[in-house]
């Protein structure tokens, strides 16, 4: 059963093959021998699953079921969960327990789906690797199939890691700079980053407000389609949701591809892509041309900025976020304060890691006093030149294709004692959060046992398109299929 | 783009967060990488470009001035630090 799609399971379930309270064991009993050494889930939620995967069937036996009805998943640890301990991957909230739930939390409890527990991520979203975690770092199964210890990319990796090891069929995560998109292709899974604004928000701990987006991850281009069906969606709650229908995004995965236009950013094929790397990217290319799209190459001539306006927009948001984690109403206090301000430093300075400490620093430098023009402001003019780029670009063009990412997954503790080579993790996926524009990454290939995933970007609201076009490729290709041993 | 101890130090307290004196040297040099990496942006130009704050460029949504919410003050205290007679508690501000 664990090798099974949420497609697949929804069947079995509604055939009676199988309950939700048997399919919940099995994927529980997986999780708690597999996940020892993986380390991807921070929190199992073992009691609480098996009460739900009962109500789901009795829902479904009730004939009240959706797709999601008894079907397990997990959650980014990053999604608040109403009296299940939502930490963010920080000492800072590792006791935190919300009164609430986030809009998405709350959309999967409605539709019936089980949750096992939630995943581990880099502190805050901030990382690329899932190393930064309080929680210890998430290992990548394919890197253990190999006998090496390597990272599942992140900040989404422990979603990642999950699902390409078959723990869950289905995660939530999210993507600020490629936090969806890089530890799926690292992992091997299918992942995406909808438009900014498609995905509530609410209850999601804040990172960078004007780029974090919630997504989805699971082995097939299908399973995003059902998730996002159940994610998508205006939410009042959050005030940057964009009020506009919500397709069915399985209803047209099957449409064929013949005539869509392809655009190859050339910006996305130099640097410090490898041969092999490109050689997979360029060879699922030619599966589309097979297809029948057409290929163009195309330019985003602000490409090479996009860090650098990352590097202002991201921390400078992020320190105001987080400058709600003082202490005094939830989350880690330090140990007898001698007076207030004592309180917020050191509360501060013992709660968050390294990597957040850094960037709440550079934001905090940004937006002070004489500076706010030569960073913020300018880092915001760059960001419209680079969503400018995209927007050219898709006069010509339906689709963009790019590799995710430069190289395939690295070995852990290789990229963290510099963080600006970190950082270059995400050349080929921030500017596409910076432009506000949706992303899948599709698995497309291997390098050294490694997989490769396969960049598609897409204009605004066109996620349907995009998993149109995923899906429809991972008829002819089975990369999505294999599984790290 | 170099950064000093002298900056790091006001930025420190700005930010609120405790910074030791052995931190320093260590966080001179990466927020000095970063700011390096962030300075390619002067390169630009952007003279005629308007700032871009949304993607979408949505504004702020007004609702009615109704009450939505319950007051849920007993279940957000419950996972404080400290609360006393419906009141978060903090060191002593005022002597």
């Amino acid at each position: 059963m664990h090798n099974k799609s949420v497609a697949e399971l929804s069947r079995e379930l509604e055939s009676g093959k199988i309950s939700s309270v048997e399919l919940t064991r099995q994927f529980l009993g997986r999780l708690k021998k597999e996940d020892e050494q993986l380390n991807s889930f921070i929190t199992i939620t073992e009691e609480q699953a098996l009460a739900d995967a009962h109500a789901a069937d009795e829902q479904r036996a009730a004939g009240k079921a959706t797709p999601w009805t008894g079907v397990p998943f997990a959650h980014k640890d990053i999604f608040c969960t109403n009296g299940v301990a939502t930490t963010c991957g920080s000492k800072m909230l590792a006791n935190f327990v919300p009164p609430y739930d986030a809009t998405v939390t709350e959309n999967f409890r409605k539709a019936g789906a089980v949750c096992l527990g939630k995943t581990n991520m880099d502190e805050f979203a901030m990382g690329s690797s899932t190393e930064s975690s309080f929680f210890g770092a998430t290992t990548n199964p394919w890197g253990l199939s190999q006998g090496e210890k390597r990272v599942p990319g992140g900040s989404s990796g422990g979603s990642a890691a999950a699902v390409a090891a078959r723990l869950v069929p289905a995660a939530t995560a999210t993507d600020t700079g490629g936090s969806i998109r890089q530890p799926a292709a690292l992992c091997g899974v299918t992942g995406l980053k909808p438009t900014y604004g498609r995905v509530s928000r609410y209850g999601m701990i804040a990172f960078a407000s004007s780029l974090d987006q919630g997504g989805t991850m699971a082995r097939t281009a299908e399973d995003n389609a059902l998730m996002l069906n159940v994610m998508a969606g205006f939410d009042p709650k959050d005030s940057t949701s964009i009020d506009r229908d919500v397709p069915d995004y399985t209803a047209t995965l099957n449409e064929p591809l013949e005539g869509l236009r392809i655009g190859l950013p050339k910006e996305y094929f130099t640097g410090n892509l490898s041969a092999a790397m490109e050689e997979q990217v360029r060879g699922a290319i030619r599966e589309y041309e097979k297809l029948g799209a057409t290929i163009k190459e195309v330019s985003l001539p602000h490409a090479d900025l996009a860090i650098a306006a990352y590097y202002v927009i991201a921390p400078a948001e992020a320190s105001a976020n987080l400058s709600r984690f003082d202490g005094a109403r939830y989350g880690y206090r330090c140990e007898d304060p001698k007076d207030l301000l004592d309180m917020y430093t050191r509360t501060r300075a013992e709660g968050f890691g390294t990597e957040v400490k850094r960037r709440i620093l550079v934001g905090t430098y940004a937006l002070s006093a004489g500076y706010f023009d030569a960073y913020y402001l300018k880092a915001q003019k760059v960001r419209r030149l680079i969503q400018q780029d995209f927007i050219n670009a898709f006069k010509d063009v339906d689709v963009l294709m790019s590799p995710t990412t430069p190289s395939p997954a690295f070995i852990q503790g290789e990229k963290t004692s510099d963080p600006v080579t970190m950082y270059l993790e995400d050349v080929f996926t921030i500017a596409i959060n910076l432009a506000g524009i949706p992303a899948m990454s599709v698995p497309a290939g291997f390098v050294d046992g490694l997989p490769v995933g396969l960049q598609i970007i897409g204009d605004y609201f066109s996620e349907a398109r995009l998993l149109n076009a995923a899906h429809q490729f991972q008829q002819v290709t089975d990369w999505h299929q294999r599984e790290p041993q | 783009m170099t950064i000093s101890r002298t900056d790091i130090e006001k930025v420190a307290v700005l930010a609120r967060i405790r910074v030791d004196e052995e931190q320093v040297s260590a966080l001179e040099k990466d927020l000095g990488n970063i700011l390096d990496l962030v300075d390619q942006l002067s390169a630009a130009d952007t003279d005629s470009v308007a700032p871009m704050a949304h993607p979408l460029d949505a504004v702020q949504r007004l609702r009615a001035d109704e009450v939505t919410e319950n007051n849920e003050r007993e279940a957000f205290q419950a996972i404080a630090p400290a609360t006393e007679n419906g009141l978060y508690l903090v060191p002593r501000v005022i002597e």
